[in-house]
Parts: structure tokens; C-alpha cells; sequence
């Protein structure tokens, strides 16, 4: 129960640092307060918050999946040869890149359950592998030209809204289903609280692990592919860096970086923080040096408040994994 | 997962896809830009932040929006990503600047913002690299220096440290380095005339722009060719490689290294007189350019043409070239009376 509160409390304080930021922002700049800007500014930070989404299972877990924005690149580098030097229709070489993006995934998740290898360890090492796979496919060269159906996704609207911005909020709503309302979600928080506990309960903790890192690793390179018609370009280097957004908006969001306590809405929370920090701040001319300190102490303490919370309650902080 | 719920899935998946590519784009009204009556604002977006290069381009902007009396301002993604430039260019779009000025990270991923940014009124120039293939984007482009002529240029840097006669080596970086490789052609076509019939290339060795093979390849290349008179290497991790060759192994004075190569890196063998001069464009003096062509744009004064010409303050006349790409001056040469000023 205890727990639960602390949940509900992170959230509460995560929409209480959102109006704070959002009234700083308004303050900051006189442009900031204009509908039309924040709707077409959300569009670059989909493919974090898909990825978050994902993320959030993963680090449910315990685990941790360094390689999802090589994964990215890789998946939209592979679409991008196969249709530009191969001749392949567009959707096809998209859909090998998805199939790619997810046996990538299913590897990683094989990795950490066969081998008994750290997940740590073991996207580390992809995370190297797919960027230089993609370097190696693609050189120091982007791929263009893309068909006008293709291209431009985030400039695809449904009346104020941008479609990819509304996708994120759909696959968000269920993502938080599957999570809170069905067996399978709820064998994997089983898992991710008490690994021992879950198998001699019967449930097949390796099976679920696999499962999340190939669905983590099918939903970065479903990223590639809207990265890949966003920008209008495939390149070995996109998103280099991202898993480090991504990550930092499942921990802020309050999911346990130790395992075993996610939260889906604390995710989206988070997300949309760091959204409204980076683009106030940015209207705000504030340079990115700062935008990442602000958001690294906003990480920090995210991370010490619970536990000062814990110690106040009389219970034993968690030590740092 | 059974056969059913692999079919919902896929299901959800198709209609998801569905959805996203089936909407329709926004429709943008497009605003021309006016020539700009107030205070004119411009922005530079370099390619990333805390680099001397692009500091240098900065302190230029800087020296001409104080001639000039315009607002400028710098906003450098933190890193060299492709697409980390993209929200810069939105906020400043949405922040009303006039015109924006951007060392675009990649070309291509930058159009869809860029001509965003254009359909929004705001004016965008390129600086040090262009948008190649979609130079329709943008207004103008100033690049560093004619890169046609550096050829021939850095064949008389060396010619003229080695009296015009004797042998001589290339340090590169990669066999295939486009940028490198022009350059040595234009070397090679500069070596046919009768000024440089004494000087002979013995060869042409590739450090592929790694400090530790660089200077293995400079030690062996003094090694192989015992009369070797210069070194020229048209990469600044090759110079200071090939510098560091020199010293280590006492033959300044004897065998002359020149190239391309940054003050900063250069400075101590300058001082210690193991390179007596070596060249470089000035990325200051590119920022300045830069900074009047904008201020022009934004008032209405320049109209970007082939052949046509304005005035950049003390630098002087720049000239539009074909897709109105300017190039600025010809290279700088440092030594050991100036280098002193030079800080990047």
C-alpha cells in the first residue's frame, strides 16, 4: 500500500513540475504559448516515447537494453539500401527492417536468458554492433528521395493533431493495459519484483524476458522507419545518443531502475517534461550544455527523492544497482 | 503467442501503419519574406558546440552584427547528430528571427525543417558545408575558401620552402577521401608547370587522419627517401603527425613540412621552428562574410545571383558563384610572426 502511495505521489509530482516548467516557459518566451508550435514540437519526441514505452518493460525487469538506438539506425539504414540499391518496393525493405529490428531483440533477449549474460553486457555489445553494422551498410552517406507517401510523416495531421503524436498516446493507453489489465502483464511485474518467486509460481520468466527485449528491439526499429520518413533521410549516425533520453524518461517516470515497479503513466509524465523543459528552454536560447544539466539534476533527484521518502517512512533505502 | 493473437497483432500493427501514412499532410500557407524594416535578428546554428572552429566562425558573426547594429545570436547543438539541429531550427523559426545561418550536420535531413523555416518567411544560409542536392532550399551558401585553387596553392606553400627543387612526399588521410583526393589532383596538374620542373613527388603515403599511423608513415617515408626535402600534408592530423616526425627525429631544417593544419595544433612546432609556415582557411573571416551577407538578405540590399557582388565591410567584395555559393578569400598563411593571434 505504502508503495503504491509513493507511485501515486511521483506522478502527482511529476504533473506539479510540468505546470511549473510550462509556467517558466510561458514566462521565458512570448512565443511558447502557441498552440500550433507545441503541436508540431511534440512530434520530435515520438520516437523517445515509443521507445520509453518499451523501455518501461525492460527496466520492469531488471534489465536494461542499451542498443535501441543503434537498433534505429540499423533498421532504417537496411530499409533505406535495400529500397535505394536494390531496388525493393519501399514497403517491403521496410518490413525486413522491422523483421531485422525484432530478430535483433530476439537476440539480445536469448543472450541474457541462454547465456546468463548481464543485459548490460550484452547491449552494450550490440549497441556497438548494429551502429557499425549500419556504418558499414550505408557509409558515410545518407539515403534520400523518398517516395512522397513515405516522406514527411510528422507533417501527417488528423485535424490540430499530428498523427504520429496521437499514435504515441494510443500505443501509450496500450501499453498501460497490457501492463496493468492482463495476465501477461501481470506476470511480468511478478517477474520483475521477485525473479525466484515468479518462476516457482510457474511462470516462465525466461519466455517473458525474450519477449520484452524483442518487442523492445521491434519498436526501435519501427522508430527507424519514422525517424527515416521525418527526416527524410536514412544515415548510420541517427539518433546516436537516444537510448539515454529514452532511459532517463522511464527512470524519471518512476519506474525502478533495480526492477520490479513500473509505471506507464509515469513514463508519459516524463516524457512530456522533458519535452516542455528542452522546448521552452530552447525558445529560451538556453544552450543545450544547460538543457542537459537541467535535466540531469531533474534525473538525480528523481531518483534520491523516493528514497529520502523511504527513510523518512522508517524503511530501508534501496541501494543503487 | 498463439496463431490468433499473432494475427490481432499483426492486425494492430498494419492498422497502425495505416493510420500514420494514410493521414493528410498539413497544409502550410507560405509566407515571402519581406524585407525586414526593424531590427534584423539573425541566428547561427554551427554543427556542434564547444568546438574552436565553429568558435572562430562565431566571434566573426559577432564582429560583423556590431558593425552592423543587428541581433545575433548562437545556438549550437550539443552534439554533431544529424538530426539534433532540427528543433533549433523550429524554435528559432518560432522565436521570429530573420534569418538563420546553419553548418548543416547533414544535408539531407535537414530539408524538411529548413524548408519549413523558408515557408515561414525566414531566410537560411549555409556556412562551411552546403546542402548538396537541394541548394534550391536555401539563399546563398558561403563556403571556406575556392577549393579548386588549394591544389596549386599548397604546391607553392612547399615549393617555396624547398627552394623549388628536390623530393618531396604527400601525407593524406584516406585513399578514398573525395575532398583529399581533388585536392591532390589539383596538386598533381599544379606540378606540370615549368615553375616546379626541380620538384619531384616520390610518393604519396595515407595516414588515414590517425595520429599514431600518420606519423609511422612520416617516420618511414624519412626513412625510405634519405634525401627527402618536404613533406606536404593537406590534413591537420597528417601535419602534426608528419611535424611530430620531424622533431622527434632531428631532421628539422632539413626536411620541410607544410599542409593544411589548425593554429592550435600547429602552434608549438611553429614556435620551435620545426614548421615554418603552413595554411588554413580563417573561419573568422567566413562568420564575418557570412554575418553581411545575411544582414544584406534581411534588408532587401542582396539579391543572391550568379555574378552578382556585395560588400563585406573590410573584407571586401564577394562574389555570387554557381547555385550563389560564395567563396571566401584565399587561404591564410600562419607563422611564427602571426600564429600568435590565432586561436582555434
Amino acid at each position: 500500500m505504502k508503495l503504491k502511495g509513493i507511485r501515486w505521489s511521483h506522478q502527482f509530482t511529476l504533473l506539479l513540475l510540468i505546470a511549473v516548467a510550462f509556467l517558466v516557459s510561458v514566462h521565458m518566451s512570448r512565443h511558447f504559448l502557441d498552440p500550433a508550435y507545441l503541436l508540431t514540437a511534440t512530434t520530435n519526441f515520438v520516437e523517445t516515447g515509443l521507445m520509453a514505452l518499451a523501455m518501461t518493460f525492460v527496466i520492469l525487469l531488471g534489465e536494461i537494453d542499451l542498443s535501441v538506438a543503434s537498433n534505429l539506425a540499423l533498421t532504417a539504414a537496411l530499409s533505406g539500401v535495400l529500397w535505394a540499391h536494390f531496388g525493393w518496393p519501399l514497403p517491403v525493405a521496410c518490413m525486413v527492417g522491422l523483421v531485422v529490428s525484432a530478430v535483433a531483440g530476439l537476440a539480445n533477449g536469448l543472450l541474457v536468458t541462454r547465456l546468463k549474460l548481464p543485459s548490460l553486457t550484452v547491449t552494450l555489445g550490440s549497441m556497438a554492433l548494429l551502429r557499425g553494422a549500419a556504418q558499414v551498410l550505408i557509409g558515410n552517406q545518407s539515403i534520400t528521395g523518398f517516395p512522397d507517401w513515405f516522406a514527411g510523416v510528422d507533417q501527417r495531421v488528423v485535424g490540430p493533431f499530428p498523427a504520429i503524436t496521437l499514435l504515441l498516446l494510443v500505443a501509450a493507453v496500450a501499453w498501460w493495459a497490457v501492463l496493468t489489465r492482463t495476465i501477461r502483464g501481470r506476470m511480468t511485474q511478478a517477474t520483475g519484483a521477485n525473479r525466484a518467486a515468479a518462476r516457482l509460481s510457474g511462470i516462465s520468466v525466461e519466455a517473458i524476458t525474450v519477449r520484452v527485449f524483442m518487442v523492445s528491439g521491434l519498436m526501435a526499429g519501427f522508430c527507424g522507419l519514422i525517424m527515416m520518413s521525418r527526416v527524410g533521410a536514412a544515415r548510420w549516425d541517427m539518433a546516436q545518443g537516444r537510448e539515454l533520453d529514452v532511459i532517463t524518461a522511464v527512470v524519471l517516470g518512476g519506474t525502478d531502475i533495480a526492477g520490479g515497479e513500473a509505471s506507464i503513466p509515469g513514463t508519459m509524465l516524463a516524457l512530456i517534461l522533458i519535452a516542455v523543459m528542452r522546448t521552452g528552454m530552447g525558445l529560451a536560447e538556453i544552450n543545450p550544455e544547460t538543457q542537459h544539466v537541467a535535466v540531469g539534476i531533474l534525473l538525480a533527484a528523481s531518483i534520491a527523492i523516493p528514497n529520502l521518502l523511504r527513510m523518512r517512512n522508517g524503511q530501508k533505502a534501496q541501494p543503487a544497482k | 503467442m498463439s496463431l490468433n493473437r499473432m494475427v490481432i497483432a499483426a492486425a494492430a500493427a498494419a492498422a497502425m501503419t495505416a493510420f500514420l501514412w494514410g493521414c493528410k499532410p498539413k497544409t502550410t500557407a507560405v509566407t515571402v519574406a519581406a524585407p525586414v524594416t526593424g531590427t534584423v535578428r539573425v541566428c547561427y546554428i554551427p554543427k556542434n558546440t564547444g568546438n574552436p572552429y565553429f568558435d572562430a566562425v562565431n566571434n566573426g558573426f559577432t564582429q560583423a552584427s556590431s558593425a552592423l547594429h543587428f541581433k545575433y545570436t548562437e545556438q549550437a547543438p550539443a552534439t554533431a547528430d544529424a538530426t539534433d539541429q532540427i528543433p533549433i531550427i523550429q524554435q528559432q523559426v518560432q522565436d521570429g528571427v530573420n534569418v538563420i545561418a546553419i553548418s548543416p550536420n547533414s544535408p539531407e535531413a535537414l530539408d524538411p525543417a529548413i524548408r519549413a523555416a523558408e515557408q515561414h518567411g525566414v531566410r537560411v544560409i549555409t556556412i562551411d558545408a552546403d546542402l548538396t542536392g537541394s541548394e534550391q532550399l536555401r539563399s546563398a551558401c558561403v563556403l571556406p575558401t575556392d577549393f579548386n585553387k588549394l591544389g596549386a596553392s599548397q604546391i607553392e606553400l612547399i615549393g617555396s620552402l624547398m627552394g623549388y627543387t628536390g623530393d618531396f612526399a604527400i601525407l593524406s588521410a584516406t585513399t578514398d577521401a573525395p575532398n583529399q583526393n581533388a585536392w591532390i589532383a589539383g596538386m598533381k596538374v599544379a606540378l606540370k608547370l615549368p615553375k616546379y620542373a626541380g620538384m619531384h613527388l616520390v610518393e604519396i603515403a595515407y595516414g588515414n587522419d590517425d595520429p599514431q599511423k600518420s606519423l609511422l608513415e612520416a617516420q618511414s617515408l624519412m626513412t625510405k627517401y634519405p634525401h627527402l626535402k618536404g613533406i606536404l600534408s593537406p590534413t591537420t592530423v597528417g601535419i602534426a603527425a608528419a611535424a611530430q616526425a620531424v622533431e622527434t627525429g632531428g631532421a628539422a631544417g632539413k626536411v620541410q613540412v607544410t599542409g593544411l593544419g589548425t593554429p592550435n595544433q600547429m602552434r608549438r612546432f611553429v614556435l620551435d621552428g620545426t614548421v615554418k609556415k603552413f595554411a588554413l582557411w580563417d573561419p573568422a573571416q567566413m562568420g564575418y562574410t557570412a554575418g553581411y551577407l545575411a544582414y544584406g538578405l534581411a534588408r532587401g540590399t542582396i539579391h543572391p545571383a550568379a555574378g552578382v557582388s556585395f560588400t563585406a565591410g573590410t573584407e571586401g567584395i564577394r562574389v555570387f558563384g554557381t547555385n550563389n555559393v560564395i567563396s571566401n578569400g584565399p587561404l591564410m598563411v600562419f607563422n611564427k610572426s602571426n600564429i600568435g593571434q590565432y586561436h582555434f
